[in-house]
């Protein structure tokens, strides 16, 4: 019945190694069993947000108030196409806000997560696939993004940056998807890496550039044309883009649209990388 | 049958661990996989578990495919992790919860059975105690509580008591014990023979990645050992040269170090006849053969890092 008899008989699987997710593999299905776990790191974590209003405040006093009255004063209101600067970096600092908290929530909590506390592993466990493990994973950085970016719509409205309660809102719901738009890439990044110690360079190299050159601080077109388009191309500038329309209260119609589909093109792919580096992480 | 594998495979960066392996477990039965490290269990215990592909060969678990039924089957398995994977931060009724939730269990359902299986481990005091203050054994204890919150068809026990006290393998020993007389069927690996010996009714030697024996421990000892073992000490350096003098009489003499292992039916016999040749070891001492003869004769001595 058992002998150390070898045998080259191939499975379905043909290759060795892990295959390629199906449609069904991509979609989860079991995410509300993993609310409980989510809620005890959120108990143990919240204290950490209480001062959440003192950045928007910070930024705002500094850059909103004092740069904005240089700039007020020695450009003009047509620079900015009418507005103040205050109104201008207000929907900015919203969208790298929304940025900064994904990134920060997508790598050194998930990589302690593989490395440090293991409990994707526990998760993979059990009937729980991968999908629904990325998927509630998402939905908690969602889920921090929408608290902190609710505080910070706050302050700024408090500043008498935002146009109406409506433009706020949905402000609020680009933020969002600007934020998880990062989020899944970077989760699919994270599960790739096998150190912490790359994160420097993702800061370095990805969030802070991100951050200068979003199009939060000055219109982009002020940039060399090839940097400019660089920026074109992160998803970050579409959502500063986006943001601002709703918080300023004029929306373009079609310009929305293609800023809107770009970003789910983002999320859909940092999806699809996510499950794929989640999956060969957790077979290893 | 509840695992069922023919020519399994798995290779990692380029390293085959697993080199083509047949396995079969029924209902019911308490199965090991012995080895040194490095042997493959591990591998081949995460392939059981439906977390780890299979590279080539076939694997049923519980009659089903890991590949396309992997949630399906975890559902049914328990999984207790060599390193220890509970949530330190989290008290012990916690654990226990939040992973029964993601069975699908209710809340409600999901702290009854958690209480259930404390009081089976023996933890029950502890209950609101964070993971973090809990001895080894405990946590240890712990893990196999939480393996057991979706009442599994088989438990999969990793290395179960690597790194415990005495006191705390035989309360393991103990639980597990019990779990087969209900009729879980267990998967164990280990590196520790009287572990195989106590809980295991077949068993699996595997070393460099494939087989290389397979039954009782009493059948393993009867294929591959004598039935008893004479040890004798000369004292340093001599047990070389005394080891020709008294080679006729064993099935077979090891030179250690610091003794000679005569391999024999009856060990008595021959220290008799150590003494009638008048050579006169330091000492002397006749003992039944056990598993661990049977694993160092087939996995050798050498150490394997």
């Amino acid at each position: 019945m058992i002998s150390g008899v070898k045998s080259m008989r191939r499975t379905t699987q043909g290759v060795p190694g892990v295959r390629r997710p199906s449609l069904a593999d991509l979609v989860p299905r079991m995410m509300p069993r993993l609310v409980d776990y989510w809620v005890t790191v959120y108990r143990r974590t919240w204290r950490g947000s209480v001062t959440t209003f003192l950045m928007p405040f910070l930024y705002l006093t500094a850059m909103g108030v004092g740069l904005g009255s240089f700039v007020d004063d020695n450009a003009g209101p047509r620079a900015l196409d009418g507005l103040t600067y205050l109104a201008f970096i207000a929907p900015g600092l919203l969208a790298t806000t929304a940025m900064q908290t994904a990134i920060g929530e997508s790598t050194y909590p998930v990589m302690g997560a593989f490395k440090w506390h293991r409990v994707y592993f526990s998760m993979a466990a059990t009937p729980l696939r991968v999908a629904d493990i990325v998927g509630a994973q998402l939905a908690f950085v969602a889920f921090r993004i929408l608290l902190t970016c609710t505080v910070f719509l706050g302050v700024l409205a408090a500043y008498g940056a935002v146009g109406s309660v409506g433009g706020g809102i949905a402000a609020l719901l680009v933020v969002v998807l600007l934020g998880v738009a990062h989020a899944a890439p970077m989760i699919a990044i994270t599960a790739r890496m096998k150190s912490e110690a790359g994160f420097a360079l993702v800061f370095r190299l990805g969030l802070i550039p991100m951050f200068l050159f979003s199009g939060a601080f000055f219109p982009i077109t002020q940039l060399p044309d090839v940097i400019a388009w660089l920026a074109r191309l992160t998803p970050i500038w579409h959502g500063v883009e986006l943001s601002r329309m709703f918080t300023v209260g004029s929306v373009d119609g079609w310009a929305a649209l293609g800023h809107l589909t770009y970003l789910v093109v983002v999320l859909v792919a940092g999806w699809y990388f996510a499950v794929t580096g989640f999956t060969r992480r957790l077979a290893q | 049958m509840m695992i069922s594998a023919r020519g399994l495979r798995k290779s990692y960066g380029g390293i085959e661990a697993v080199k083509g392996i047949d396995v079969e477990v029924s209902a019911g039965e308490a199965f090991g996989f012995l080895g040194p490290n490095g042997a493959g269990k591990s591998s081949t215990m995460r392939m059981i578990a439906a977390v780890s592909p299979v590279d080539a060969g076939s694997l049923e678990i519980l009659g089903m495919d890991p590949a396309t039924h992997g949630s399906e089957i975890r559902a049914r398995l328990g999984v207790c992790p060599q390193e220890d994977s509970l949530d330190n931060e989290l008290s012990v009724m916690e654990n226990l919860v939040v992973y029964g939730r993601y069975f699908g269990l209710s809340r409600a359902e999901a702290s009854s059975r958690a209480k259930e299986q404390l009081a089976f481990v023996q933890l029950t005091e502890r209950a609101k105690s964070r993971v973090e203050d809990l001895s080894g054994g405990m946590k240890r204890r712990l893990s196999v509580a939480r393996s057991l919150i979706n009442q599994p068809d088989v438990l999969l026990l990793d290395e179960p008591t690597t790194g415990l006290d005495p006191q705390a393998r035989h309360q393991l020993w103990d639980r597990l014990f019990r779990l087969k007389q209900q009729g879980v069927t267990l998967v164990l690996t280990t590196h520790y023979m009287d572990e195989a010996e106590q809980l295991c009714d077949r068993l699996v030697i595997m070393d460099n990645g494939v087989i290389v024996a397979a039954g009782s421990p009493l059948e393993l000892i009867a294929a591959h050992s004598t039935r008893e073992v004479t040890e004798l000490r000369f004292g340093v350096g001599d047990n070389e040269s005394m080891a020709e003098k008294v080679a006729d009489l064993a099935d077979r003499v090891e030179v250690l170090p610091d003794r000679l292992l005569l391999y024999t039916d009856d060990g008595e016999q021959a220290s008799q006849a150590v003494h009638d040749r008048e050579l006169h070891p330091v000492s002397s001492l006749v003992r039944r053969a056990t598993l661990e003869d049977v694993f160092l004769r087939l996995t050798g001595r050498t150490l394997v890092d």
